[in-house]
Parts: structure tokens; C-alpha cells; sequence
């Protein structure tokens, strides 16, 4: 069995995810935060959360209950995210539930390019871990960020180069085949936007072959240091 | 101008580049036209206008004015896909992108006077052409069969109608009928694509004639991603289909248009449905303008210049260009090259070294995608695969599924880089 953690009732009724008349009267068995722990290893590579969380590839996620969706000052959503939270749409255990479940369905042009997490339970633990760092973000826990683990060591002069963004919009043409303009993601995951830092890194572990993608493997192998750099500057750059 | 007929060479071409530009100078915008809305034609079309900003005159010519694409044609035939999801039109060209888009056929080139002719009857002047005509089919390469054959046995190898009424025929079929494919010689079109529609017809027939079979007549000893097909093939549709490759007679075949029958080897078979998949050459414009060497337009490898005239290029099916497939992703592929050197040749914009690539993927079953490509550089004689992957046999049910996915992105990129 896993360890339960009980959800105050005071969050349900705030969350509005039970009717007030329940809520009151039972506190509900939710998700396990420590087995949240394990499953966020998953979301891990773009997104930081903790004492120190920046925005990444994807923004920080400490207080992400409550917020607004696409509205976190400083980051550059999809214009779908932005355009949902501007319609009303907040983030609370329903809507992300529903969004960490197939995010394209709930919104359709996310550049988030994660295909979903249909395990319920396991849907729970990740709720119930984010959850620890929204509670009360004031207080976040003083254990180190579960952020990024590094995927390849590079040296600082190869994550300096500064890339050639027109050199790299002629290389990105041959990106541009299959990853969408438009930064949407359908089976093929959005790249526009990256920090340069994670898309160079991504890139390198490609051509190291520590990710596991044919092609994007045989795309790398190819493409030296200052390429590299030259599509991270390209990409960056789109809207 | 006898110079440049016939003996133009990849090398002589990057020392003659400075030419059009000056010539284009005299008289306002340097003119591009593209002759070919498909994957090759749209995608150059649309990087010229694009990338140049308005100091291009970008004509397209094409004749239809809904492109319907060959890839995923298939999974149409095997109900993955609707119709209408096929159809591209040309209107983000026109309107986005300012090219001139007209719908018509070329008939000719006078690449003396630098002229197209069209059906019309008008002529366009260019600086620089660029033909992607995609294929036309070899008279006489399948004895009974000729284009007037094309609706009691259908091709559907160019997008449009055909795959339509091939898909209406497969679902006519009585129960326990056979279909029957006489499979093209190389080089042609899409190698996988064949075995795909074998698939997607298999798969339509296990669901809704579990008793009718398949016929593949084949003149070739191997296919591309051969073992993937037929694990597939064992795997979900046992027994249904039959190959009959050259060892026993596939390279020896004629059809009866009028009376169903393909005849492999003297033997007569009946057959309900019959998929005539001729020998293939470049679109015909290539040979009107002199421009074909054989079945095919020969072209530099670090350009798609024609090898007879540097003020043509010649891209995707139509081209000889040495190791690449002819596919969507490759004439695609080719188009930004081509473009590339096109701006720089006409604007003095910069020239970045030629890189090209290739993955095609095939639907085997729901959700058993599997996928083959390459990279390519351009060497003096040819185009050259430098690296390659294929899916492995055995790869597990998760990873067939994400394969799958993956090439439903991949239409949505390639389709949005042909079209805006
Ligand atoms: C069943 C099937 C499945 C396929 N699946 C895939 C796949 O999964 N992936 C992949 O990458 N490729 C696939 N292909 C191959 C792909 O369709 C072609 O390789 C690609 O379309 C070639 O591009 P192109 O520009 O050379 O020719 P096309 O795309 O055929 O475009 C040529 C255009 O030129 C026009 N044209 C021709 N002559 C003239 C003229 N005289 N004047 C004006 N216009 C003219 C035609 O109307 C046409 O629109 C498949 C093909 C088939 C048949």
C-alpha cells in the first residue's frame, strides 16, 4: 500500500474540486508525494521545481496551483496556453489533471511535447508532489531542487559559442520537415523556444548518442559545435 | 549559348553563378519559375519567396488547384485517414507568401530564349527555372497496360482521383476476391510504398473481407524494409498475402485490362482488383526540354543544377542525383538547397554547404509504424548516404506506436514547409 496524503479539505474546497457540502465533512485520500518524486523525473527535463526553480525549456512549476494558466510573468508561452489562460483557464487539480493526462487534448497547440501520463494513480503522486511546492510556496522544503540531472558534461566554451542565427535558419530548414514551425507538437516534439543552454546540450547528447533517437541521432552526428550553436540561436528566436 | 547545352558540370556551374545576377540586374527583379506544386516545387517556391524578401519574382505553375499528397494516400486505403485530409491548397502561397500561382500545364521550355510555354498559350520569361514535375509513367514497361488502362486497373501512384477509385474498387470486392499489385522496377517513387499499400489493403480486407487474398507480382529479387514487411505481414495478416518475386516468374507478367486477368509467367489468374504500378521516368517536361539523360533529369550534387543547363534546376522524383530515395521528404529536402543557391546566385545572398536527408516512415498495421532514412552530401559524381537507420524486427508494441505518431508529425511539418 502506498502512503496516502490526505488533502486538507480547505485546498479541495479552494480547488473547487468537490462540492463544499463533501468537502467539509471528509478529507480525500489523494496522491502519494514521494512516488510523485519518481514520476516528475519524467517532466524533470524541462522543467525545474524547488528552492531556486528557474524557467528552463518549460517554466518553473513552484506555485503552479491557483496560477493562471500561460500567465507566469517571464516565460514565453504557446500562444494557445496564453490564449486559455486569458479565456479563464486556472490551473488546479482538475484542469492539470486533465492537461498531464494528454495535454494536447486539453490544449491543442502546447509547445509542452509530452505525450501523457494515463495512469491514474500516478497521476495522483505527481499532483500530490507538485502540490508540496504550491501549498504554501512561501515555504517550500529546504531539500535540494529536483531539477535537471545533467545529461552531458560540456565544456564552458563549447556552451559560449555564439551561433550564426542565419546560418542557423538555412540548417533548421532541415529540422523544419517534420518539428512544426508554429512551435506546436504532434508526435514530434515542439523545439522553439529552448533556452539556448538546454537546446545545445540536448543536441550534444543526441550526437553522443545518450539519447536514444535514430534520427536525431544521424541529424546530429553531422552538425559540428558552432552549428549547434547557430540552430540554438535560430530557434530561439521564433514565434 | 551552344555552350551550356549539353556538357554543363556541377564545378563549371559554382564559377558561372555570378552570371544570372548580373543579367538579372538590367531588367528589375530577377524571375524564378517553378514548374510543379508538389513536394519539391512548393517547398522551393515557398523558400525563395520567403527567405528572399520580395527581391524575388517567384512564379509557381500548377495545374491542379488541390494537391493531393501520394504520401499517406495509404493509410486512406487502409481507413486511417480521411480524403480530404490529403488535400493542400495553394493559397497561403499566393496570399502569405506573394507568389504568382497559376494553374496550368507547361508544355515546353526554349531554354535559348530562356521560355515556358503553357496550355493556356501564354510564355514566361525566367532567369532561373526549376522543374518538379514528379514522374510520369515508361510506355509499354507492363505488356496489356497503357494510361487508358488506368480505370479498369488503376495506379494510384499520382495523388488525386486514382487513389480514390482504387480505394472504391478494393471496397467493391466480392467476398474471398483477390487484389492483385504488379509492383514497379527500380528505381521508382517511394520504395516502401508498394508494401505499405499492401498492408493498408490487407488491413481493410482482414476487417471487412477476412477471406479474400492478395496478389504481389514483383520484378524485384528485394524491396526496401523487406523484412520489417513481411514480419508484419506474418504477424497480422497470415496467409493473405502472396508474393511472387522474379525466381518465379514476377518480372514475366502481362494484364487483360478487359478480362481481369494478369498473366504471370503464362499462367492466367482472374482477379478482381488490379493495381498496375508501371515503370517510372521523370515528369515528361523534363525530356521536352531536352534536359533527361535516359529515364532521368541529371543533376550536380551540390545545386540539383541541371547537368545540361546551369540556369535549371531539376528536383525530387525527376532528378538523377545518385543515392537518395525519390520521396517527399527528399525532393523536399533538395528544395532547400536548391533554394539556397538560387537566392544566393540571383540576390548575392550567402551560400551554405549542401546537406540533405531522408526518413520514410510506413504504417504496417494500427499503430505498428516503422521507419528507414539516411543523410546525404553531395560528392563530385553524386549525392552520397553518409548515415543510415532502420527499424529493427521484434522492436516492441510501445515503440511501433510512438514510430507511428512520429510520421503523423512528420505530415503535419512537411505539409506546413510545402504550404505555409
Ligand atoms: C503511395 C505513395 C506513398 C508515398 N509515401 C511517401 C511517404 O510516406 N513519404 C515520402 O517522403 N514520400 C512518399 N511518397 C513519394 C512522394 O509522393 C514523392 O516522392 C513526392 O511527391 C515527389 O515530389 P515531386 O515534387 O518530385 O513531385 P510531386 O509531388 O508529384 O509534384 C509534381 C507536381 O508537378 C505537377 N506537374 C507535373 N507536370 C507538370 C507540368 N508539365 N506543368 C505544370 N505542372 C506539372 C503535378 O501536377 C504535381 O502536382 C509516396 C508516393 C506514393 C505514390
Amino acid at each position: 500500500m502506498r502512503p496516502a496524503v490526505l488533502l486538507a479539505p480547505v485546498l479541495a474546497v479552494s480547488l473547487g474540486l468537490i462540492g463544499p457540502g463533501r468537502a467539509a465533512a471528509e478529507a480525500v485520500a489523494f496522491g502519494d508525494a514521494e512516488a510523485g518524486a519518481e514520476v516528475f523525473l519524467w517532466c524533470s527535463g524541462c522543467h525545474e521545481i524547488g528552492p531556486d526553480a528557474q524557467d528552463s525549456v518549460g517554466p518553473h512549476l513552484n506555485g503552479l496551483f491557483g496560477r493562471r494558466a500561460g500567465a507566469h510573468e517571464g516565460y514565453d508561452y504557446s500562444e494557445s496556453l496564453a490564449r486559455m489562460g486569458a479565456d479563464g483557464l486556472v490551473w488546479d487539480l482538475e484542469t492539470l489533471d486533465a492537461y498531464i493526462e494528454v495535454p494536447q487534448s486539453l490544449v491543442s497547440g502546447t509547445r509542452m511535447s509530452f505525450p501523457g501520463i494515463e495512469d491514474q494513480q500516478e497521476r495522483n503522486d505527481l499532483l500530490a508532489f507538485l502540490r508540496r511546492y504550491s501549498d504554501s510556496p512561501a515555504n517550500i522544503p529546504e531539500a535540494p531542487p529536483t531539477a535537471l540531472h545533467v545529461e552531458v558534461a560540456l565544456p564552458e566554451e563549447v556552451l559560449a559559442l555564439v551561433g550564426d542565427p542565419e546560418y542557423g535558419e538555412y540548417l533548421a530548414s532541415e529540422c523544419l520537415t517534420c518539428h512544426q514551425k508554429d512551435g506546436s507538437a504532434q508526435g514530434i516534439p515542439s523545439i522553439t523556444k529552448w533556452p539556448e543552454r538546454n537546446f545545445v546540450v540536448a543536441m550534444h547528447a543526441y550526437r553522443q548518442q545518450l539519447r536514444p533517437h535514430p534520427v536525431m541521432q544521424m541529424v546530429a552526428a553531422r552538425l559540428s559545435d558552432e552549428e549547434i550553436a547557430a540552430l540554438a540561436a535560430y530557434f530561439k528566436t521564433l514565434d | 549559348m551552344a555552350l551550356n547545352r549539353r556538357v554543363f558540370m556541377g564545378t563549371a556551374g559554382a564559377a558561372m553563378l555570378a552570371a544570372p545576377m548580373l543579367r538579372a540586374a538590367g531588367h528589375g527583379k530577377p524571375k524564378v519559375l517553378v514548374i510543379g506544386g508538389g513536394a519539391g516545387g512548393a517547398t522551393c517556391a515557398r523558400y525563395l519567396a520567403k527567405d528572399s524578401d520580395g527581391a524575388l519574382d517567384v512564379t509557381l505553375v500548377e495545374p491542379t488547384r488541390t494537391y493531393y499528397t501520394c504520401f499517406f494516400s495509404n493509410l486512406y486505403l487502409g481507413g486511417f485517414r480521411e480524403y480530404e485530409s490529403l488535400g493542400h491548397s495553394y493559397g497561403k502561397l499566393a496570399s502569405e507568401y506573394g507568389i504568382n500561382v497559376i494553374h496550368d500545364w507547361a508544355t515546353g521550355v526554349d531554354r535559348d530564349a530562356k521560355t515556358v510555354t503553357l496550355a493556356g498559350g501564354s510564355t514566361l520569361s525566367y532567369d532561373v527555372l526549376v522543374l518538379s514535375p514528379g514522374i510520369d509513367f515508361v510506355e509499354g514497361s507492363v505488356p496489356g497496360w497503357d494510361i487508358t488502362a488506368q480505370n479498369a486497373m488503376p495506379h494510384a501512384y499520382k495523388g488525386g482521383s486514382q487513389t480514390q477509385l482504387l480505394k472504391a474498387q478494393i471496397e467493391a470486392m466480392p467476398e474471398g476476391g483477390v487484389f492483385a499489385m504488379v509492383a514497379p522496377p527500380n528505381p521508382y517513387r517511394c520504395p516502401p510504398g508498394p508494401y505499405e499499400r499492401i498492408s493498408m489493403v490487407a488491413h481493410h480486407l482482414k476487417t471487412n473481407n477476412p477471406t479474400a487474398k492478395i496478389l504481389v507480382v514483383d520484378p524485384k529479387e528485394k524491396f526496401s524494409k523487406q523484412g520489417l514487411f513481411e514480419e508484419g505481414w506474418q504477424a497480422h495478416y497470415a496467409g493473405m498475402v502472396t508474393r511472387i518475386g522474379p525466381d518465379f516468374g514476377g518480372e514475366n507478367v502481362e494484364v487483360r485490362p478487359d478480362a481481369m486477368e494478369v498473366v504471370i509467367d503464362g499462367e492466367v489468374n482472374k482477379v478482381d482488383v488490379c493495381n498496375v504500378i508501371p515503370a517510372q521516368k521523370a515528369g515528361l517536361i523534363c525530356a521536352a526540354a531536352g534536359l533527361t539523360d535516359g529515364n532521368w533529369a541529371p543533376v550536380a550534387p551540390d545545386t540539383m543544377q541541371s547537368r545540361m543547363d546551369e540556369n535549371v534546376y531539376i528536383l525530387g522524383d525527376a532528378s538523377a542525383q545518385g543515392d537518395m530515395p525519390k520521396s517527399g521528404f527528399s525532393a523536399n529536402s533538395q528544395a532547400k538547397v536548391a533554394a539556397n543557391a538560387i537566392r544566393g546566385a540571383l540576390t548575392g545572398s550567402r551560400v551554405f554547404p549542401a546537406r540533405y536527408s531522408n526518413t520514410c516512415w510506413s504504417l504496417i498495421a494500427p499503430e505498428d509504424g516503422v521507419k528507414v532514412g539516411a543523410s546525404y552530401e553531395p560528392t563530385p559524381e553524386k549525392i552520397a548516404s553518409v548515415s543510415s537507420f532502420i527499424s529493427q524486427t521484434g522492436e516492441d508494441a510501445a515503440l511501433r506506436k510512438t514510430t507511428y505518431e512520429e510520421s503523423l508529425g512528420w505530415y503535419a511539418g512537411i505539409t506546413a514547409d510545402m504550404f505555409g
